[in-house]
């Protein structure tokens, strides 16, 4: 195959990562998760996030939450600049502890969702993101 | 599905140096609101002249949670634009004291099947118009007010409310009789290379539907979801603000939203897509 | 003042006491995070909306504290308990001070 000018520049955008890097994860994070738990432990089980494994696009992307019997939830980006999403308190008049939101991811990284628990316990879950490039950068 | 042809040996060498992938487009039924039923996956139109097995729209290539947010007007954030547009519609402006109210009543009879029938022949002015040429002749004709820009938030919010009311409705646009020549430049257009990429509408979406382009899944370029709510840039998105963006990716000097060029590739592009249901405003990455 | 706030609710006309509704909220706001820059290379300042509620008959069923990181026309979706009539008052607060509010009535059915 003659190696044209057009060949070469799609062989080079062809071997271009198709997902973003991924996002290193910053202290100011994990800051914030020891600012709402004051440094109590957090069980793995009793909060489920649910996010896409692909994010169509990293401008907005849906995230669910539910955690059974918890007061406030805070959702955290790991990796964008800063990893505040939102923190959700969930009233006498919720009939659940569980939400919907669309959110901005910077980069692939993982959503981290924190829960306190009405008996003053924690739960954390974990989903990684990925957060892709588009195509023609249209 | 994919049909066998020959692949420009432009994208087959990125493909096989990147091992890109072809992902099917999702099977999956859209029924907005519970009651509108759309026709995402149909025959060939007379259009495409047999180079498409069959018409795939955008919706079937895109993620299920961005397909999910199509089938429901509340979760669809391109109808808050629709409704900015209905409050326009009710409100009078230019100089002559009225709203599009007040020849055409109430939108949802009067404009259904409009957006279906896009771009179209205009007798008395004698030209292919566009559905944005069509709103601002009556804003100047008949309203004496001020033209919209061709891609404005307030332009394409109208069309979007238009296009709303014909959802479900099949695609079909005229090629022959007075529009023919328009249809025959803008066809010519879409198998036209472009810019420093050398690369056609059909490069992408004709012969290489279905492949990754980087992380985007391509589709065959229809454009019965306009304008579209891109989860992109969060806003509507008119079909000649796409068309100049795409030109413009090709490292080509794009043309304008507006110009003879992209009004006769909407024409043509519109007519590729006959069959497939009016779905705008849809959602797309 | 972000133009253009449209604020919209999706939630039942009537339920019976003590039902259990989803409410689905949009508000139409650019969410400006303050981390994209202009032409001239200057910051947009940080503009957005940073605290959503939703109370019924004065008794709050969600309040969320919110960051840049929500996108831009804020999305919620949740759900809420419905003792008796009455109505679900939605309240945005945006950082440049307008509070922008809608209110749902709900009859027992």
């Amino acid at each position: 195959m003659t190696m044209t000018r057009r060949n070469v520049m799609v062989m080079g955008a062809g071997a271009v990562i198709a997902l973003g890097l991924p996002m290193p994860a910053s202290a100011a994070a994990d800051d914030k998760i020891s600012e709402f738990t004051g440094g109590a432990d957090m069980a793995s089980e009793g909060i489920t996030l649910t996010a896409p494994e692909i994010a169509e696009n990293g401008n907005t992307v849906p995230i669910e939450i539910d955690a059974p019997g918890a007061e406030a939830v805070l959702i955290l980006a790991m990796g964008n600049p800063t990893p505040g999403v939102a923190e959700f308190k969930f009233g006498p008049l919720a009939a659940s502890q569980s939400a919907s939101t669309r959110i901005r991811l910077a980069g692939t990284q993982d959503v981290v969702a924190v829960a306190k628990m009405k008996d003053g316990s924690f739960a954390k879950a974990s989903s990684n993101v990925k957060v892709t490039i588009g195509g023609c950068g249209g | 599905m994919k049909k066998i042809t020959c692949i420009p040996a432009l994208l087959s060498a990125g493909a096989i140096m990147a091992g890109a992938a072809y992902a099917e487009p999702v099977e999956d039924t859209l029924v907005v609101n519970g009651e509108i039923e759309m026709t995402t996956w149909t025959e060939p139109s007379d259009a495409v002249e047999g180079k498409l097995p069959q018409l795939i729209s955008g919706w079937h290539f895109r993620g299920t949670e961005t397909r999910a947010m199509q089938s429901d007007d509340f979760d669809n954030p391109g109808m808050i634009f629709v409704e900015d547009a209905k409050d326009a519609w009710y409100t009078a402006e230019g100089d002559a004291g009225k709203s599009c109210a007040g020849c055409h009543d109430d939108v949802a009879d009067s404009m259904k099947g409009v957006r279906a029938v896009y771009p179209k022949w205009n007798e008395e002015a004698g030209e292919v118009r566009t559905l944005e040429m069509q709103v601002n002749a009556c804003r100047t004709e008949n309203m004496d007010a001020e033209p919209l820009g061709y891609t404005s938030t307030d332009m394409t919010s109208m069309v979007a409310l238009i296009s709303s009311v014909s959802r479900g409705m099949p695609v079909d646009v005229a090629t022959d009789g007075p529009v023919s020549e328009t249809w025959e430049r803008g066809k010519e257009l879409y198998y036209t290379r472009f810019g420093q990429l050398e690369l056609s509408c059909a490069n992408c979406h004709e012969d290489n539907y279905g492949r990754m382009i980087r992380a985007d899944h391509l589709s065959q370029g229809h454009i019965n979801g306009f304008p579209v709510y891109r989860l992109k840039n969060t806003k509507l998105n008119a079909v000649h603000a796409r068309f100049k963006g795409c030109v413009r990716d090709t490292r080509a000097e794009t043309f304008a939203p507006g110009s003879p060029e992209f009004v006769a590739l909407e024409l043509y592009v519109a007519s590729r897509g006959n069959g497939l249901s009016v779905e705008g405003p849809s959602v797309r990455n | 003042m972000a133009e253009n706030v449209r604020p919209r609710v999706k939630a039942p006309r009537q339920a019976s006491a003590g039902e259990e509704v989803t409410i689905k909220t949009l508000i139409s706001h650019p969410m400006e995070s303050g981390q994209r820059k202009d032409s001239d290379g200057n910051t947009i300042p940080r503009s957005i909306i940073h605290r959503f509620t939703c109370e019924f008959n004065g008794e709050m069923v969600v309040d969320v504290a919110m960051e840049p990181a929500i996108s831009t026309n804020p999305y919620f979706e949740f759900e809420a308990v419905v003792p008796e009539a009455g109505d679900f008052k939605f309240t945005w607060y945006d950082d440049d001070g307008s509070v922008y509010e809608e209110t749902k009535s709900v009859a027992m059915a």
